[in-house]
């Protein structure tokens, strides 16, 4: 057994790929992160991530699956779903041993096991486009505060931005620590200093003029289309799981 | 802006509103134009109420005055509440300030009839219009066609909105009569067929001209309220069945009665909203609409009601055990499809995967397939498979005896209604 040590990049993921193929590597496992000479481990290959075998990993990627396929493939990878690294791994590995195609292989455990995490990611992915509640700072920014499971942020960025294309906002990943902005031409990643956002009296100072107004009434709202007589919390939470209420305007 | 005005009224109106079942808010493919506002191309439930039932659009009335004495409706002329009226501006404020805070997908907007058809109609259109063309707003609008209403307005309804729909309320037109007299179900199918022949002639235009004007790209629905009165599972299947074929509709909604009042045609004010048979209508329409299904195989003369402990499904299947088992690796999807446990997703995964390798019921599993309902109707890539002849009635009772209905709480209540 060969423990590989990689970045965590996508393309580091391909320089790994292309070791194990050159080394010959049969049983591997994949692990994030940094290198350490620790005894623990016997046999520990850093991978450095190299872009000319990476690319050279993803032509035949692009030359045995669909496009669309290797766009699955890619977001399955980024959305850092902990554990998952040797799967996906895996499944590439069942990509260049089979003759054709296998992308539509369910009956393989690592083609079913991609499809599922991409299952997790885009329900994930549309429940941000759902969620995102934006408030309206002073300067006219909509803000918006998330904590999704999986790291779904760069895929949401077309929708809000064919969406919301008159006005500037932002979404920002607070358990990850970055955020998208949008300047009403273009998006761009940032980070921001969390400290003096953090605080409760800065944001609140920071609202606009009618931010308050609009809250209770889509508050309010929420309350009258409610029917009592047809109350079903198991629904109710299946729906929205709680862990996404403390961003939720209407269930603070 | 005087917001405890606008707050009661928004209360009183979207509470109004809230017995329309509707929610969709996908089927159009309205695009962001000029850096506008918003589009409408995918359907998203923003939130959930506690009744579990999605938040999509703003659906609100833009008044609950109304002429007519409809006896299931809470603003019936007669009936004791607080009224209010929206102007067209503060409904057109509201939606771009929710939309802009990404609470909602668009605007539903249904009205009371107050003085005539195309007085109320022409408000609504007026309330979109200026949404498109004042505001550049992109999103989803739900206008409600007022029955009676001119062609018109009905034209120009179709060009803001992304859909229209009128409710026929009643799944017949006895149970109309019984219920709202002053209703004519002829008014209420007119701008219906009015709208499906302009849609028609609209996506003959949209083939030759690339330019030509977008008409309710998202279609027509309708509404039917189940239990108020006593028509059977056949009368109401049989009748979205009519709708969907002959008007191309794109939804038929079933809304379970909610006793809202005391009247002697209607059930008593105690009596339990019929939720399991709503959700057994929905499973009966989905199979018609995805499963290929024909009406008269899901509810006819000798089974005229659904099964309430079972899927319409399922009891197609042990109706019909002559048709079974089949052989999981070598059916037709259309076949598939009508195995109990397998859904649309997983019958078109099973057809993608076995071009590789025969399945067994592990890789099922892993699929998606509730085997446990499953297994008494297919063989797969194992020795196990169920040798023994059972009859319909007993593998009911087997699937019954394993699961444990989520409505069992409301059996009781629910049998006294028939």
């Amino acid at each position: 057994m060969n423990t590989l040590v990689y970045d965590g990049t996508f393309e580091g993921l391909l320089t790994a790929v292309f070791e194990i193929y050159e080394r010959k590597l049969y049983a591997v496992k994949l692990l994030k992160g940094e290198w350490r000479n620790s005894a623990l481990f016997e046999e520990v290959i850093p991978i450095v991530t190299d872009e000319v075998r990476a690319s050279r990993v993803l032509r035949g990627l692009r030359k045995k699956l669909s496009a669309a396929g290797v766009q699955r493939l890619y977001i399955s990878h980024m959305a850092e779903i902990a554990g998952e690294d040797c799967n996906v791994l895996g499944f590439i590995r069942y990509v260049f041993d089979s003759e054709q195609n296998i992308e539509e292989d369910y009956g393989n455990r690592y083609v079913m096991r991609l499809s599922e995490i991409l299952k997790m990611v885009r329900r994930e992915k549309h429940r941000m486009e759902a969620f995102v509640r934006f408030q309206k700072l002073n300067d006219g920014t909509f803000y918006a505060a998330i904590e999704p499971d999986f790291n779904v942020l760069p895929l949401l960025i077309k929708h809000f931005k064919n969406r919301y294309a008159d006005q500037k906002w932002m979404i920002y990943d607070i358990k990850r620590g970055y955020g998208v902005y949008y300047d009403l031409h273009d998006t761009q990643f940032i980070e921001m200093d969390f400290d003096e956002l953090n605080n409760p009296i800065n944001v609140i100072a920071a609202y606009s003029e009618d931010e308050g107004i609009y809250q209770n009434l889509w508050k309010n709202y929420f309350n009258s289309v409610n029917i009592a007589s047809r109350k079903n919390t198991r629904l109710h939470i299946r729906h929205i799981p709680k862990r996404y209420w403390r961003h939720l305007t209407e269930k603070i | 802006m005087n917001v405890d005005r606008i707050t009661e009224k928004l209360n009183i109106l979207a509470d109004a509103a809230k017995y329309d079942v509707s929610c969709a808010s996908s089927g159009s493919d309205r695009k962001n134009k000029n850096k506008g506002l918003g589009n409408a191309s995918n359907g998203i439930c923003h939130s959930y109420t506690e009744d579990g039932r999605c938040v999509s659009l703003l659906k609100i009335l833009l008044t609950n005055h109304c002429i007519f004495d409809c006896a299931y409706c809470v603003s019936r002329k007669n009936n004791d509440i607080k009224r209010a009226a929206f102007t067209v501006q503060e409904v057109v404020d509201l939606t771009i300030n929710f939309y802009r805070r990404n609470y909602i997908e668009g605007l539903f907007l249904s009205s009371g009839i107050f003085k005539d058809a195309d007085y109320t109609m022409e408000r609504l259109v007026r309330v979109a219009k200026k949404l498109r063309t004042e505001h550049n707003f992109n999103g989803h609008i739900h206008l409600k066609s007022i029955p009676g209403a001119s062609s018109e307005l009905m034209r120009e309804a179709g060009l803001y909105a992304d859909r229209l729909s009128v409710n026929l309320e009643m799944p017949t037109e006895a149970g109309l009569k019984l219920l709202a007299p002053d209703k004519n179900r002829q008014d209420m199918i007119d701008p219906m067929h009015f709208l499906k022949n302009e849609i028609i002639k609209n996506t003959e235009e949209k083939k030759l001209f690339k330019n030509a004007p977008m008409f309710a790209p998202a279609g027509q629905s309708t509404q039917v309220i189940v239990g108020a009165t006593l028509e059977s599972d056949q009368q109401v299947l049989q009748s979205a069945n009519y709708f969907y074929k002959n008007f191309n509709l794109k939804r038929v909604y079933y809304s379970g009665y909610v006793p809202v009042l005391a009247d002697q045609r209607l059930p008593a004010l105690n009596t339990a909203v019929p939720l399991v048979r709503e959700n057994r209508l929905y499973q009966a329409d989905w199979l018609m609409r995805f499963y290929g299904f024909h009406v008269n195989e899901i509810v006819n003369n000798q089974s005229p009601l659904l099964d309430l402990d079972i899927d319409p499904k399922l009891s197609w299947a042990i109706r019909n055990m002559q048709a079974f088992p089949i052989d999981i690796n070598k059916a037709d999807l259309l076949l598939i499809l009508r195995v109990p446990g397998i859904g649309l997703l997983s019958a078109q995964k099973i057809v993608a995967a076995r071009k590789f390798a025969k399945l067994g019921w592990d890789q099922l599993k892993k699929i998606g397939v509730a085997v446990n309902r499953a297994r008494y109707f297919i063989t797969c890539k194992s020795n196990e498979f169920e040798r023994r002849d059972l009859t319909g009635q007993n593998v009911k009772q087997f699937i019954m005896g394993q699961s444990q209905s989520k409505y069992i709480r409301n059996t009781q209540t629910q049998l006294n209604l028939f």
